[in-house]
């Protein structure tokens, strides 16, 4: 998907401060992170907890019963991998 | 009048560290003020807090733009903010990571200061909560607060066995903050 | 006398409401003032408040239960911001009418739309025509002390109006410092019981909130406006029976409605409210120094407004700038068109310029202060004559008028 425009960038000011929506898509939250989700694939069970636990909707079905993170929204709260009832994924310090 | 700026991400507590900051300031006869810059406080955020501390009565309440020191929680912020802004070559940049300070890069007429503050945290509280840590390497590096005072605050804000580690935590980065 | 402790300043204002120990308490919650009810709600599960604490559904049941309350002859306080203010306006209209004292704790905040949880004075100066004493706080320490002056002037028997204690929204409410805290025993020892003029007692009814027919309802508006006008010499009292209890003074050579900073035959003044008064004072401590002639006038209580003065403040002065958080949308700032009219009819006749600044917290910088002071010695030394247009009048200098879609090209 190409990537969403910033409202920020170049906000003026409508009639009634009316702006165009989605800026959650913006603001790529995952420049937060100091651990990352990483889903052993081999040991995932497609069981799609991580998916309804992701309170960012940043661990998604990629394909059926496939699972993958999607970094640029991904915060690292470690919730997946609490959740997970395979212990298939596990939170790695990022790298600076 | 000695003015300070943090910057961090919401839930790492800025706010706090401001306030004993200027708590310990207190204690010790000063007069201080601690507030934050008010923005949207969602975890994880970058957020900023300001301190100042004098001798005498403190009135004005702009926001901090000329710091004499400046601390800063978390590296990742340095790429997004500019941490050094107003600062001069008189001022201070104290930085929680584990590089060293020509490591970091920063461009800056300042003294710049590293403490990997997290590490410490992690040893003494256990957690990445490192606001204690920082006040500690804050008191060495400016000696505005002694550590005395800091322990005293620390544990009136968090008393018994949390207290206790955070004011262990506060010690250690009073002793091991290096300088370039 | 209290000791001095760190405090933050809805905490802080919560201390001061609880030594007060109100009867009863409604509370509902709004930023930026949610930590003033919130830490009181925490004192009254200790037992430290002995009164009641009444959680509401709405801002307009919060002052409506202060006012059954202040009716019923009880000491009543409620703590709003903003939409909550606007939402109390109806019931706090209604208190002045009937010559309630009830007590709002204000923790000013713009008002929307846009949504803004940041502070000015919109709130507060959109309420000015309501009959509502309205005291403004410069810092933390004056927002705690008004709450307890207010309650005096207030529920004086021949005064018995609302009162709204102000503090700025986030920048006063959200900062820690230095505060003296006044005890119980210090509020018993200056503030006398309540003696309501009429109380709701089914042993002995009387009719409140009565419906009153033309031949009627002017006497009555007429009896409010004469106990405003009254309300400053009470306020007089009070601040110098406060200096004199609590050893600390607020503007008591101008029966603590206004305070004057700076030289006495100073030139160019800066008149402002609030939060921006400390600012500007540490500004035009630099001026002091270097014998340059600039006084600030602080304004402490708005309404009733402080004609005589602001005219005592101002003879001398050659040109006066109104820094102001707020703006009547059609016309002016609040305060420099008050200002203006109360100068009308005399020989006091400065050049007057406003700013409308600081809206929804925009941090005022020393800097901008600096400005507005050089705008206005310039002017001092190089009075225009005859007609000012009304957009060189006023100025908003914040705005960022790259960024507006509608820009008026007149």
């Amino acid at each position: 998907m190409s990537d969403p425009v910033d409202p920020y960038e170049e906000l003026t000011i409508t009639k009634g401060a009316v702006v165009e929506p989605g800026t959650s898509l913006v603001n790529k939250t995952g420049s937060w992170r100091e651990f990352k989700p990483v889903i052993d694939q081999d040991a995932c069970t497609g069981c799609g907890l991580c998916e309804t636990f992701c309170p960012d909707m940043a661990a998604k079905a990629i394909e059926e019963r496939t699972y993958a993170i999607d970094y640029d929204y991904c915060k690292g709260c470690g919730i997946c991998a609490e959740e997970c009832p395979v212990d298939a994924i596990e939170m790695i310090a990022e790298v600076n | 009048m000695q003015q300070i700026r943090i910057h961090g991400r919401g839930g790492q507590g800025s706010v706090t560290l401001g306030h004993l900051i200027a708590e310990a300031a207190f204690a010790e006869g000063q007069w201080s003020q601690a507030f934050p810059q008010f923005g949207v406080e969602r975890r994880g955020a970058p957020v900023e807090a300001f301190a100042r501390v004098d001798d005498e009565k403190i009135t004005d309440r702009s926001h901090v733009y000329e710091p004499d020191y400046v601390i800063v929680q978390d590296p990742s912020l340095i790429e997004f903010v500019d941490v050094c802004k107003g600062l001069d070559g008189e001022g201070t940049i104290i930085v929680n990571t584990s590089s060293s300070p020509e490591e970091l890069g920063l461009e800056t007429e300042a003294t710049v200061l590293t403490v990997d503050a997290t590490e410490i945290a992690m040893e003494h509280i256990e957690r990445p909560i490192m606001n204690t840590a920082l006040l500690g390497a804050f008191a060495s590096a400016s000696g505005i607060i002694e550590l005395d005072s800091i322990e005293s605050v620390i544990m009136d804000t968090f008393p018994g066995e949390i207290g206790e580690r955070n004011v262990a935590a506060s010690s250690d980065a009073f002793q091991v903050v290096t300088g370039a | 006398m209290a000791e001095m402790q760190m405090l933050k300043g809805d905490k802080a204002v919560a201390h001061g409401v609880v030594s007060i120990q109100p009867d009863v308490v409604s509370a509902y919650p709004i930023t930026p003032q949610t930590g003033i009810v919130e830490r009181v709600s925490q004192f009254k599960a200790d037992g430290e408040l002995d009164g009641e604490f009444l959680r509401v559904d709405s801002e307009f049941n919060a002052c409506s239960t202060a006012l059954g309350a202040a009716a019923a002859g009880a000491r009543a306080f409620s703590a709003t911001s903003s939409q909550g203010l606007k939402l109390m306006s109806e019931p706090l209209f209604t208190a002045s009418g009937m010559r309630l004292p009830l007590v709002m704790a204000v923790a000013n905040r713009s008002l929307s739309a846009p949504l803004s949880i940041w502070g000015d004075h919109t709130d507060t100066f959109a309420e000015r025509d309501g009959g509502m004493i309205q005291i403004y706080g410069e810092d933390v320490q004056e927002a705690v002390d008004n709450l307890l002056m207010a309650y005096k002037v207030a529920e004086d028997p021949d005064i018995s109006l609302p009162a709204l204690s102000t503090m700025d929204g986030f920048i006063l409410t959200h900062v820690k410092e230095p505060v003296e805290i006044y005890s119980e025993a210090d509020v018993a020892a200056f503030l006398p019981d309540r003696e309501p003029n009429f109380t709701l007692d089914p042993s002995d009814p009387k009719t409140m909130g009565a419906y009153a027919r033309p031949e009627h309802w002017t006497e009555t508006r007429y009896a409010v406006q004469e106990a405003m006008l009254r309300s400053k010499d009470k306020i007089d009292a009070v601040v110098h029976e406060f200096a004199e209890q609590f050893g600390r003074e607020y503007g008591l050579d101008y029966r603590g409605l206004i305070d004057v900073y700076g030289p006495e035959d100073a030139d160019v003044a800066i008149i402002t409210l609030g939060s921006l008064v400390g600012t500007v004072k540490d500004v035009l401590d630099e001026y002091e120094e270097r014998g340059e002639s600039v006084k600030l006038v602080k304004i402490r209580v708005y309404r009733p407004f402080p004609i005589d003065e602001l005219r005592a403040a101002l003879r001398g002065v050659d040109a006066a700038a109104v820094l102001e958080k707020d703006v009547s949308l059609g016309y002016q700032g609040g305060l420099v068109t008050d200002l203006k009219a109360a100068l009308y009819n005399t020989d006091v006749r400065p050049d007057i310029r406003s700013f409308i600044v600081g809206l929804a917290g925009r941090d005022i910088q020393r800097r901008e202060i600096r400005e507005v002071v050089a705008e206005m010695q310039r002017l001092a030394a190089d009075p225009v004559s005859g007609t000012v247009a009304f957009e060189d009048e006023e100025s908003w200098p914040q705005v960022r008028e790259d960024i507006l879609e509608e820009v008026d090209q007149s």
